[in-house]
């Protein structure tokens, strides 16, 4: 019991270090500054359009765990499931010559992209599935970025916990080719746990990256003034890194 | 000449301090997902091969549950580890450190000599004729620094959906993201044990004399 109560009189100091060094100015910057340096390897190491691994169809996981919201309850997302999602509109905005509005159908209709591809949750779990939708590049070109524009934020649909959720990439993941506004998972419509009627797909990042309810598009030249500026809703409300590529 | 090279004490003490903190924080990450799986996918408990216990927060960092905070120590972490291990293997072979104190020949992997080195483990006698090290020592510190070490940077790489395209290789070498999840938990607890055993070793050796001769390099005994 004594040798026990020491180690954990040990490991008490340890820690208490630890959170000191982390709460200091230098050393939270130096938290966020490794973040960036994994990023610059993972960069500097991996060509932008390299693709994360693409699996045959046989390989999809019987099942697709959902996590965070499954089932929004606020606004009128339940109105719009049970009307079967026909008046969704994804709105795309902010630094675009040419802001949009599409419904499912204009999704639909749009060059499609299909991939089987494995989702990491931060939390540790795997799944696989077989998303459809057409490239995000597809319709960031047709809205045509203003050249300011450095980042695309997407706006969701649930409120978790009273804010709003929404996360957002640098242009280098948001052009990436299997970046997809995906519609369906394993063929069929996607299922509301999942993120119906619409989700983004960005493949070479952790699931938390990859928006569900999907309601709008937003070009943006600074993440500053967007929820509490760090990039998403995970990212303000627990410090999760804004890059989930680690 | 030093029992102990600079760069050998260097190493040691810095390893050390990013062993302690990747395996704290590494607990709470364990904490927020405490299956294990095999293969490329899962996340049920039918799918698991093993349950974690839930690891006290005591013995985690932030000594709270806060995945993000232990996955931003973790993730700062992981890079004097890395450096410092390549550090140490250019400096092992460099000053032949591993040549000649860690090599081992063909006639130390014969039973009765592996037998024989046992036997006096278990007696507590640590005096060895010839080299610095004996069989079992060269076996587990050979281990260490050749094998669990470097298998936890390569898991870790692994496991970052960032690095996958360019190195979906060693992905599918290690047997796909969940085992080398799995992989990396295994090798991190294979690392815990290492380190259990040797401080247990250390203190039976008489812990000053060796705590002492790690940080100032002592003096070697065929001096």
């Amino acid at each position: 019991m004594k040798r026990r109560g020491f180690l954990a009189v040990t490991a008490a100091a340890f820690v208490a270090g630890c959170n000191k060094i982390a709460d200091s100015d230098a050393g939270s910057k130096l938290l966020g500054a490794a973040e960036r340096w994994h990023k610059g390897a993972h960069r500097l190491l991996t060509n932008r359009e390299a693709l994360a691994p693409e699996y045959p169809r046989s390989a999809i996981s019987p099942f697709f765990r959902g996590n965070g919201s499954t089932d929004p309850q606020n606004g009128d997302y339940q109105a719009q499931a049970a009307e079967n999602f026909a008046n969704w509109r994804l709105e795309v905005r902010g630094l675009v010559e040419n802001p949009m509005k599409l419904s499912l159908e204009n999704i639909r209709r749009l060059p499609q992209r299909k991939q089987v591809t494995r989702h990491d949750c931060v939390e540790g779990w795997s799944a696989i599935g077989e998303w459809t939708g057409p490239q995000l590049s597809l319709i960031l070109d047709v809205a045509k970025l203003k050249p300011e524009a450095q980042f695309i934020v997407f706006r969701c649909a649930d409120n978790l916990n009273g804010q709003d959720y929404y996360e957002s990439v640098d242009l280098i993941d948001a052009y990436h080719p299997q970046t997809i506004i995906a519609h369906k998972l394993n063929g069929e419509p996607l299922p509301i746990r999942n993120g119906a009627p619409l989700r983004m797909r960005i493949e070479r990042q952790l699931g938390y990256k990859h928006a569900k309810y999907l309601t709008a598009i937003e070009a943006v030249a600074s993440l500053d003034d967007i929820g509490e500026g760090q990039g998403g809703y995970w990212e303000d409300r627990s410090g999760y890194q804004w890059y989930a590529g680690i | 000449m030093k029992r102990h090279a600079l760069s050998t004490r260097f190493w040691h003490w810095l390893n050390l301090v990013c062993l302690v903190v990747l395996f704290m924080s590494g607990l709470t990450i364990s904490n927020a997902h405490r299956r294990l799986y095999w293969g490329d996918w899962g996340f049920a408990p039918e799918q698991a091969w093993l349950i974690v216990p839930r690891f006290p927060d005591w013995m985690t960092i932030p000594g709270y549950y806060s995945l993000a905070v232990a996955r931003d120590w973790h993730i700062l972490m992981a890079w004097p580890f890395a450096l410092l291990l390549l550090f140490m293997w250019i400096a092992m072979l460099v000053n032949r450190h591993f040549k000649r104190d860690l090599m081992t020949s063909p006639s130390e992997w014969k039973p009765a000599a592996i037998w024989h080195d046992v036997v006096q483990h278990l007696k507590l006698n640590f005096d060895h004729e010839g080299g610095k090290f004996n069989f079992l020592q060269k076996l587990a510190y050979g281990l260490v620094l050749g094998v669990f070490l470097p298998m936890m940077i390569f898991t870790g790489i692994a496991i970052s959906p960032g690095m996958e395209p360019t190195f979906g290789w060693l992905v599918d070498l290690l047997g796909g993201r969940q085992s080398a999840r799995s992989l990396h938990f295994i090798f991190a607890f294979a690392l815990f044990g290492f380190f259990v055993v040797h401080v247990v070793l250390v203190i039976l050796a008489g812990p000053i004399g060796q705590i002492r001769d790690m940080i100032t390099g002592g003096k070697s005994d065929e001096a």
